[in-house]
């Protein structure tokens, strides 16, 4: 039914496809929209014990503050518990990861789609079985190796660790953009006199840009999601946001404070909403790419 | 290429790989034959004017010396394998003598009651959220151009939010306290029903934040492909008399099958470390995961436990190679075959 015009729907089973996504919609909509609302109530309307009503009329939150919303929860988090500092973290972490990863990325990603040897199809394979490698065995791997190197607690360890740890989808996902550049570009180049390096630094980097920018995405969204590499590989004074809300659950819930953790969360989904609002279209069709190529 | 001017541009990608990735493997394989060490005891007589006493405490000093000397501790063996919380191999021996109710207890000993939510979360989840995704992805395809992007929006967002952001905002919906909490329990009438208290309830709504989590990604990947089916086919097989579910049946499920394996497999491959749901959900004592385990076994600072978590990792890399095995094969014959 791909691309039939919506008027030649029976009109029964276009009620049902229209209520069926209307369904969907709010499931997969609907939980951001009512945190984002509750955070700014008082605990005791989000979390009411008597109807879920009060966290939309906001009663507990107008006899506590003396208005309906209240900006209480951010101000613990971000001020109290110094939720900037893990936001600074995260800042540096996802940007060097990402940049690491496409600098290392788009290097073997040129090599695997232009070698046809056989060690690069085994080095794909690798990749793949690297990349379904769940992270926390991997983790409980680095513990020990990098207390006795002393290096276990600082930002650059995690990144280096993240940036390995997404080489294995990064290769895969630039390996099959590359194939999509016709061979001639960078061999006519080499016949006109360039080297290898010099036909990947003017001819192909100037025409990449669309795939590493696709890629650059996952990569970002990768760093910016781990909670299993991050939590357990910073020290408390260096964590970034994820790991930080995982510790305010340990801490906070028990103080009744449970606001900072919701206003923190709120916090670190706006990126994200952002992300998806200006990069719709290079999402899906990164996504596509590596289900059609790969 | 050259094999030379190959391996300068892979150097870097590779180096990282066997450092953070073959290495640590090998380090979690060696680790999970060693356990820590044994308390070192010392005797200490306490004399007081009204008699001596002797006393026994940890010889803090000897065991720091021990574990600077070998901070792997002391060789196991397979103990670390065999013991209560890994295979529990003399314990499923016990079980199996005694008969009576076998699974309950199978499932009190915290390996197989991780591995039983693993494969459950692993096989049930995966196929679930395809057909969702696929049903999401017919019905967008009908929608008018002008609302395709929107709808395409909010549905991606469930699969691009942070796993562990993603599951405390459904988590505290589902408190008792929250709005779907609430209303569950006045829709029942059982004012004790929570996740806390309910193991079934758990499993079903983990297993629920997992399908409104995967979807989005096969809902992506089909309405892509739904875009490439050829319109010649679907014209073809409608004036042949094939109703709307023929089509869908005959034309659109084949096309887009290559794509269907592509995410299947993919998404088998995260939801076998499902781990942040777990954290999120505060579930453990329902629903536990092998990498929430061994993220368990490493979270306290002061007790890390290395052989345990090696051995659940070593186990856990097992399941994953045996999950991927028929993928491996078959791209090894696909491979052999073109070579020939």
């Amino acid at each position: 039914m791909a691309n039939s015009s919506p008027t030649r729907l029976p009109l029964g089973l276009r009620a049902l496809t229209l209520g069926f996504l209307a369904v969907w919609l709010i499931a997969a909509a609907f939980p951001f929209v009512w945190t984002v609302w509750g955070s700014f109530k008082v605990e005791a309307d989000f979390f009411s014990r008597q109807s879920f009503w009060n966290a939309i009329e906001g009663v507990r939150t107008q006899m506590q503050t003396g208005g309906a919303f209240t900006g209480a929860g951010y101000e613990g988090a971000w001020i109290k518990n110094e939720f900037w500092r893990a936001a600074v973290n995260t800042l540096i972490v996802t940007i060097s990861v990402t940049a690491i990863s496409l600098t290392l990325g788009t290097m073997g990603g040129y090599a695997l789609a232009r070698s046809g040897q056989r060690y690069a199809f085994w080095i794909l394979i690798a990749a793949l079985v690297f990349r379904a490698m769940p992270h926390i065995t991997l983790v409980s791997g680095y513990l020990l190796p990098f207390f006795q190197l002393n290096i276990w607690g600082y930002l650059p360890t995690t990144i280096i660790v993240l940036v390995a740890i997404n080489q294995p989808f990064t290769l895969w996902m630039l390996h099959s953009f590359f194939l999509s550049i016709p061979k001639d570009l960078d061999e006519s180049a080499m016949v006109d006199g360039c080297t290898r390096f010099q036909a990947f630094r003017m001819v192909i980097i100037p025409v990449m840009w669309p795939g590493v920018i696709t890629t650059g995405l996952f990569s970002f969204l990768l760093g910016y999601n781990d909670f299993a590499v991050t939590s357990m590989l910073l020290r408390q004074e260096n964590q970034t946001m994820i790991p930080k809300i995982g510790s305010f659950l340990g801490s906070i819930q028990n103080e009744g404070n449970i606001m900072f953790a919701v206003a923190a969360v709120v916090s670190a989904t706006v990126p994200l909403f952002l992300l998806v609002l200006f990069f719709q279209r290079q999402i899906v069709s990164g996504l596509t790419a590596g289900a059609v190529k790969g | 290429m050259p094999h030379r001017t190959f391996f300068a541009f892979m150097a870097p990608s590779i180096l990282a790989m066997i450092l953070f990735i073959t290495l640590p493997i090998l380090s979690v394989i060696v680790q999970s034959f060693y356990q820590g060490h044994e308390a070192v005891v010392v005797t200490v007589e306490n004399c007081t004017p009204f008699g001596c006493e002797s006393q026994t405490k940890v010889d803090t000093e000897a065991m720091a010396k021990l574990q600077a000397e070998a901070p792997m501790g002391q060789f196991a063996g397979w103990a670390n394998y065999t013991n209560r919380n890994h295979l529990a191999t003399a314990e499923l021996a016990q079980i199996w003598a005694e008969g009576g109710d076998m699974l309950a207890k199978v499932m009190n000993l915290p390996f197989y009651k991780a591995l039983a939510f693993t494969l459950t979360y692993c096989f049930l989840v995966t196929p679930l959220a395809m057909a969702l995704g696929f049903a999401i992805s017919l019905a967008i395809n009908t929608l008018p151009s002008v609302l395709k992007g929107p709808a395409i929006f909010f549905s991606i967002l469930p699969m691009i939010i942070t796993p562990l952001v993603g599951s405390l905002i459904v988590a505290w919906m589902f408190n008792p306290q929250g709005i779907v909490g609430a209303s569950l329990q006045s829709l029942t009438g059982d004012p004790t029903l929570s996740l806390r208290a309910s193991a079934p309830l758990t499993w079903v709504v983990l297993l629920g934040y997992g399908i409104w989590t995967n979807a989005p990604f096969s809902f992506v990947v089909f309405y892509a492909g739904l875009q490439s089916v050829p319109q010649d086919t679907i014209e073809s097989a409608r004036i042949d008399g094939a109703s709307r579910w023929e089509i869908v049946r005959f034309v659109i499920i084949p096309h887009l099958m290559p794509l269907a394996t592509f995410v299947a497999l993919v998404q088998l491959m995260d939801n076998f470390r499902v781990f942040e749901p777990v954290v999120g959900f505060s579930a453990e004592a329902n629903a536990t995961s092998l990498s929430w385990l061994v993220f368990n076994d490493l979270v306290s600072a002061d007790s890390q436990q290395f052989g345990s978590a090696g051995a659940t990792s070593v186990l856990t890399i097992v399941g994953v190679l045996i999950l991927l095995a028929p993928v491996l094969v078959r791209t090894w014959r696909d491979f052999n075959r073109k070579a020939v």
